[in-house]
C-alpha cells in the first residue's frame, strides 16, 4: 500500500498553568508519502517507517508516545482521521492495523487536543493532569502490611465483574480527545465506580469521588454534557453508565459535605 | 572477590522469620532522615515506593514512561501464583517452594525462593485490601486457575490481565503517597548514571527526556526495579522502551550481573510475521489450559497446511501431533515453558512448522469449545482471542491459533544478596532486575509475585536493615562525584547527538544484535555458535559507534538519541549473555547447550560442575568480563533430573 499521511509537527510546547493555557504556536500539518505498507502492520510500524525514511534523509522524525504496543499501557495517543485511536472500535492505536485502510488513502494524524493536555512535541502530550486526579484520590487508603485474609471479603461475582468492567481502564486519554468539551468524566467515572463498586472502597467514597472531582475541574477539563463520544471511542469500552454512577456518587457526597 | 549471599542460618521455614527480628531496625521518628531512590514503577517499584514511603521514608521514585502507570508489568496477563490452598488441591507453602526450585531447573536459592511462597499468601491479602478486582466464582470467594510446571490449581487471576490490576493496585498506592507528601515523582525521566560515594551508592544521574535537563539526584539507597533486559533481541514480547540501561550502567560501576544467560523463550506468542515487526505478543500461558498444541505428523500435510491447500481443521485426529500430550503424558500441554518452547522448535525443525515460514504450532481450542461450550471458553479467554483475532485476521473459535515461542523474560539479572543488595553497598535490585528466585527458568505467574514480593514485603524491612547503619549526613548533589557522573552522562549524550553523516539508523542495528542474539544465543546454542557471536557483536558495536545516524541534539524530547544509548548499553550486554552461555557448558532450564542432552533431547544438567551462580565482574570497556561463583546448596530439595512425564 502506498500512503499519504498528513501529521501534526509542533516544535514548541504548549504551556499549562491550572486553567491557563498558551498554544506553543508553530504547529502545523505536514505531507507526507509512505510507500510498501503492509497490511499486517501495525499503525505503529507505519510510523515506524515514516521515522526510519526521515532518518534517512536526516530529517527530525515524528515524536510519538507508545510502549507496550499490546493495548493495555495506555501510552499511544493518536487521533487518526477525526478519531482517538482511529477507525476500529474497542481499540488502541497500537493495535489497530493497516489493514483497515486502502491503498491510496490519506490518513490525518493530530495529537489529543484538550487544554489540559498540552502538546509536548509533535504527537506527545502531557498527560499528568490524570496522575495528580489519580493521587487525590484513586485509592483504597490500606497500608503494606497484614490485612485480613483475601476471602474474608467475599463479592459476588456480578459485583466483581462489573468492577472489572470498569478497572479496565487504561489512562490514555482518549475519553478527553473525543470529547468536545475536553471533559474527563469517563476516566474519573471509571475509578470512583470500581471503588465504589467494591467493599473495600466503600468507607471513603463519599471523600473520594468529591476530591477526585475538585482536582479534575483544577486541571481545566470541560463539563460533561452526555454526548457519549468518549465511551464509543474508548479502547476499553468503559459504559457511559459509569458517568452516571459517579454523578450519583457525588450528589450523594454533597449532600453530607461539608464542602457543600 | 568473595560473594555472601548472607542467607540466615536456621532450618528453611524459620529463616525469614528470624531474618526479620535479627536485623536493625530504623525508629520511626528517625526514617523521615533518610533518602530512598526508586527507580522504575513497576509490581517491584511501585510497590516499593508505595510502602517505603508509608514506612516514613522520603521517596523519590523515577520512570521513563509519562505515568507511573505504563511500567511493562502490566502486560500481563495470566497471573499470580499463591500457596494459598483454597481449592484443597494439596497446596503448600513447601510445594510452591518445591515446584518453583524445581521449574528453575534447580539454580536457585532455596533461601530465596522459600521467603517468595511464604509471602505470597499476604500479596493477595494485600491486593483485594486494595480492591484490586480478582476474578471470583459465584460464592464470591476467590477463582484459581492452574498454570505450567504445577498440579495444583494456585493461580489468582484478573481475566486476562492480571498484570495490568496488579500494577494499578500498586500504582493507587503510590499515588497516594505521591499526594502525603512522602513520594516525589519523576516522570519521563531516564537513570544513566549510579553514583558511588566512598564505596556506597548515593544516588542516580537522569536525563528529563522533555527538558534533555541532566539532574543529580542524591540519597542514602538506590533501588533499581528496572525490569529485564529481553529487548537485547529486539524482537521480544517486552514493550518498545523495556530497557537494560539502568542495570547495565549500575554493573559498570561494580555490580556483578548473574547468570546473564538465562533467558526466557516464552512458548505461545503470535509468530513473526514480516520484516517490519517491532514487537511480538504473548498469548497467556493459561490458554494452555484448555487449548492442545498440535503439528501434522507428517511432513508433507504440513507442507499443504503453509500452502494453503490444507486447511488444519480438515485433518483427522489420525493425523495431528499433539506432542507435548504424547510425550508428556503427566503434564500434557502444561509442562514449563522452557520444555513447551523447545519441543515446538524441535517439530518445526522437522519441517513440521505450520505458517508460511513454517515457524508455528497450533494452539486447538476445538475439543475445549465442543466440551465447553463457546461461552466458557469466552469468558475465560475472550480478551485474548479478540487481541488475537485483531492482530492475526484469524478467529480462533473457528480455526486454531497459530503460536511460536518468542523472548519474554530474563532470570538472569543483577546480583543481589538475601537482603536484594547488589555488590554495590547501598544499592538494591528488586524484582525482574536481579537473578534471584527463578533459577535457570522461570515458572508461568511467578515474575507478578516476586516483583509484589520483592517490593512490598522483603524492601521493606532489609532497606531498614542496612539504613539503621547510615549516618543521616546527605551527600550534596553538588558533590564531586555528582559532578563527574553528570560530565559523563553529558559526554556520551554529545557522542551520540547529531549524528547527521551515520549510515545506519539505531533501529537497524538493533535488529542485526537482536538476529545474532537469536540464532545463536535463542532457544538452543551451542560452542561454535557463540563463539562466533562473540566476535559479531564485537564488529556491530565498533559499527554502531562509528556509524550509527542520530538526527538533533540532547537539548529536550528525542526518542532516536534515547534508543541510541539504550542499545549501546544492549551491545555490551548481549556480548556478556554469550560470555555466560559459553562459560556454562551444561543445559539448564532455558539455557540449552546442544551438547548437553539425555538421548530423548531433554536438557542435562551438570549439577557437579555447574551448580553455581555465574556472577560477572565488569572490567573496563572491550576488556573481558571475570567471572565469581557463588555455589548452591540445596538441603532440602534432591536434585534429580527435571522429569514433567
Amino acid at each position: 500500500m502506498n500512503l499519504t499521511l498528513q501529521v501534526w509537527r509542533q516544535g514548541k510546547p504548549d504551556k499549562k498553568d491550572g486553567n491557563n493555557f498558551t498554544p506553543g504556536g508553530d504547529g502545523k500539518i505536514v505531507p507526507y508519502e509512505v510507500k510498501n505498507i503492509s497490511p499486517d502492520m501495525s499503525f505503529l510500524e507505519m510510523l515506524d517507517e515514516l521515522n526510519e525514511d526521515l532518518l534517512r534523509k536526516g530529517e527530525d522524525p515524528v515524536a510519538f508516545d507508545h510502549d507496550c504496543r499490546e493495548g493495555i499501557c495506555g501510552m499511544c495517543s493518536l487521533y487518526i482521521n477525526g478519531q482517538p485511536h482511529g477507525p476500529e472500535t474497542g481499540t488502541t492505536a497500537c493495535q489497530l492495523h493497516m489493514r483497515s485502510f486502502k491503498d491510496g488513502d490519506t490518513i490525518y494524524i493530530e495529537p489529543w487536543r484538550a487544554k489540559a493536555f498540552p502538546v509536548v512535541k509533535d504527537l506527545v502530550v502531557d498527560r499528568t493532569a490524570f496522575d495528580r486526579i489519580m493521587s487525590a484520590g484513586g485509592y483504597v487508603s490500606v497500608n503494606t502490611g497484614v490485612n485480613v485474609d483475601a476471602n474474608e471479603i467475599p463479592i459476588p461475582k456480578s459485583i466483581a465483574d462489573e468492577a472489572f468492567n470498569v478497572a479496565a481502564c487504561i489512562g490514555c486519554g482518549a475519553c478527553v480527545a473525543a470529547c468536545k468539551n475536553a471533559s474527563a468524566m469517563l476516566f474519573v467515572s471509571a475509578k470512583v465506580s470500581q471503588l465504589a463498586l467494591l467493599p473495600q472502597g466503600k468507607t471513603e467514597r463519599k471523600e473520594r469521588v468529591e476530591k477526585m472531582v475538585a482536582q479534575m475541574d483544577a486541571e481545566g477539563f470541560g463539563a460533561c454534557t452526555n454526548t457519549g463520544a468518549c465511551s464509543a471511542e474508548c479502547p476499553k469500552e468503559i459504559p457511559l453508565s459509569s458517568i452516571a454512577r459517579m454523578n450519583r456518587e457525588y450528589y450523594g457526597a454533597k449532600v453530607t459535605s461539608k464542602n457543600a | 572477590m568473595q560473594l555472601d549471599s548472607k542467607i540466615p542460618d536456621g532450618p528453611l521455614a524459620e529463616k525469614w522469620n528470624r531474618h526479620k527480628f535479627d536485623i536493625k531496625l530504623v525508629n520511626p521518628a528517625n526514617k523521615r532522615k533518610y533518602d530512598v531512590i526508586v527507580v522504575g514503577t513497576g509490581l517491584a517499584g511501585g510497590a516499593a515506593a508505595a510502602s517505603l514511603a508509608e514506612l516514613g521514608y522520603n521517596v523519590k521514585a523515577f520512570c521513563f514512561q509519562d505515568s507511573p502507570r505504563r511500567a511493562h508489568s502490566i502486560a500481563a496477563q495470566g497471573g499470580i501464583n499463591a500457596a494459598k490452598n483454597y481449592q484443597n488441591d494439596g497446596d503448600s507453602v513447601f510445594r510452591l517452594f518445591y515446584d518453583t526450585v524445581k521449574g528453575g531447573d534447580y539454580r536457585s536459592r532455596e533461601a530465596n525462593v522459600h521467603r517468595l511462597a511464604e509471602v505470597s499468601v499476604n500479596i493477595i491479602d494485600q491486593c483485594v485490601a486494595q480492591g484490586v478486582p480478582f476474578a471470583r466464582e459465584y460464592g464470591g470467594l476467590l477463582d484459581n486457575r492452574s498454570f505450567g510446571g504445577a498440579q495444583v490449581s494456585r493461580t489468582f487471576y484478573a481475566r486476562g490481565q492480571t498484570g495490568q490490576q496488579l500494577l494499578l493496585g500498586a500504582y493507587s498506592a503510590l499515588s497516594r503517597q505521591v499526594e502525603s507528601g512522602k513520594v516525589k515523582m519523576y516522570t519521563r525521566s531516564e537513570m544513566l548514571d549510579l553514583v558511588v560515594v566512598d564505596g556506597k551508592a548515593r544516588g542516580i544521574v537522569t536525563r528529563n527526556l522533555i527538558t534533555g535537563d541532566i539532574e543529580s539526584h542524591s540519597a542514602h539507597a538506590v533501588l533499581l526495579c528496572t525490569g529485564g533486559y529481553g529487548n537485547v533481541f529486539f524482537l521480544s514480547t517486552n514493550a518498545m522502551g523495556s530497557n537494560s540501561s539502568a542495570a547495565w550502567r549500575a554493573h559498570r560501576k561494580g555490580a556483578l550481573f548473574a547468570n546473564p544467560c538465562y533467558t526466557q523463550i516464552h512458548p505461545t506468542c503470535i509468530p513473526v510475521s514480516g520484516g517490519h515487526q517491532s514487537k511480538l505478543t504473548l498469548m497467556s500461558e493459561s490458554l494452555r489450559n484448555d487449548g492442545r498444541v498440535w503439528v501434522p505428523k507428517s511432513k508433507e500435510d504440513a507442507e499443504k497446511v503453509r500452502t494453503g491447500q490444507l486447511k488444519p481443521n480438515n485433518i483427522e485426529e489420525k493425523d495431528r501431533d499433539y506432542y507435548l500430550e504424547t510425550k508428556y503424558p503427566a503434564f500434557g500441554n502444561l509442562v514449563p515453558r522452557d520444555v513447551a518452547s523447545r519441543n515446538a522448535k524441535m517439530v518445526c525443525d522437522e519441517g513440521r512448522g505450520v505458517n508460511k515460514e513454517g515457524q508455528a504450532v497450533f494452539l486447538d481450542f476445538r475439543d475445549a469449545i465442543q466440551r465447553d461450550g463457546k461461552d466458557v471458553i469466552s469468558a475465560k479467554y475472550g480478551n485474548l482471542f479478540q487481541m488475537y483475532e485483531k492482530i492475526t485476521a484469524e478467529n480462533p473459535y473457528e480455526v486454531p491459533m497459530k503460536i511460536y515461542p518468542a523472548v519474554h523474560y530474563t532470570m538472569g539479572g543483577l546480583w543481589v544478596d538475601y537482603n536484594l543488595m547488589t555488590t554495590i553497598p547501598g544499592c538494591y535490585a528488586l524484582g525482574e532486575a536481579n537473578f534471584s528466585d527463578h533459577g535457570a527458568n522461570r515458572l508461568g505467574a511467578s515474575a507478578l509475585m516476586q516483583g509484589l514480593a520483592d517490593g512490598y514485603f522483603v524492601i521493606p524491612y532489609t532497606v531498614g536493615d542496612y539504613l539503621a547503619r547510615m549516618p543521616y549526613d546527605k551527600v550534596p548533589a553538588d558533590h564531586p562525584e555528582f559532578k563527574k557522573a553528570e560530565q559523563e552522562v553529558a559526554a556520551r549524550i554529545k557522542k551520540f547527538a547529531n549524528r547527521v553523516d551515520g549510515t545506519k539508523t539505531v533501529d537497524e542495528f538493533h535488529k542485526d544484535l537482536g538476529k545474532i542474539m537469536w540464532e545463536y544465543c535463542g532457544m538452543a546454542r551451542n560452542k561454535e555458535g557463540l563463539e562466533k557471536a562473540k566476535g559479531m557483536i564485537q564488529k556491530l558495536r565498533a559499527d554502531f559507534h562509528a556509524n550509527v545516524k542520530v538526527v538533533g541534539d540532547g537539548n529536550g524530547l528525542n526518542q532516536t538519541l534515547e534508543k541510541a544509548m539504550r542499545v549501546d548499553d544492549f551491545m555490551e550486554l548481549g556480548e556478556l549473555m554469550v560470555d555466560d552461555a559459553l562459560n556454562r557448558s551444561e543445559s539448564c532450564g532455558g539455557h540449552f547447550r546442544e551438547e548437553s542432552q539425555t538421548e530423548e533431547g531433554e536438557a542435562k544438567r551438570d549439577d557437579e560442575n555447574f551448580s553455581y551462580v555465574a556472577a560477572w565482574e565488569y572490567k573496563g570497556e572491550n576488556q573481558q568480563a571475570v567471572l565469581h561463583k557463588e555455589e548452591l546448596e540445596f538441603e532440602n530439595v534432591k536434585l534429580t533430573q527435571r522429569s514433567y512425564k
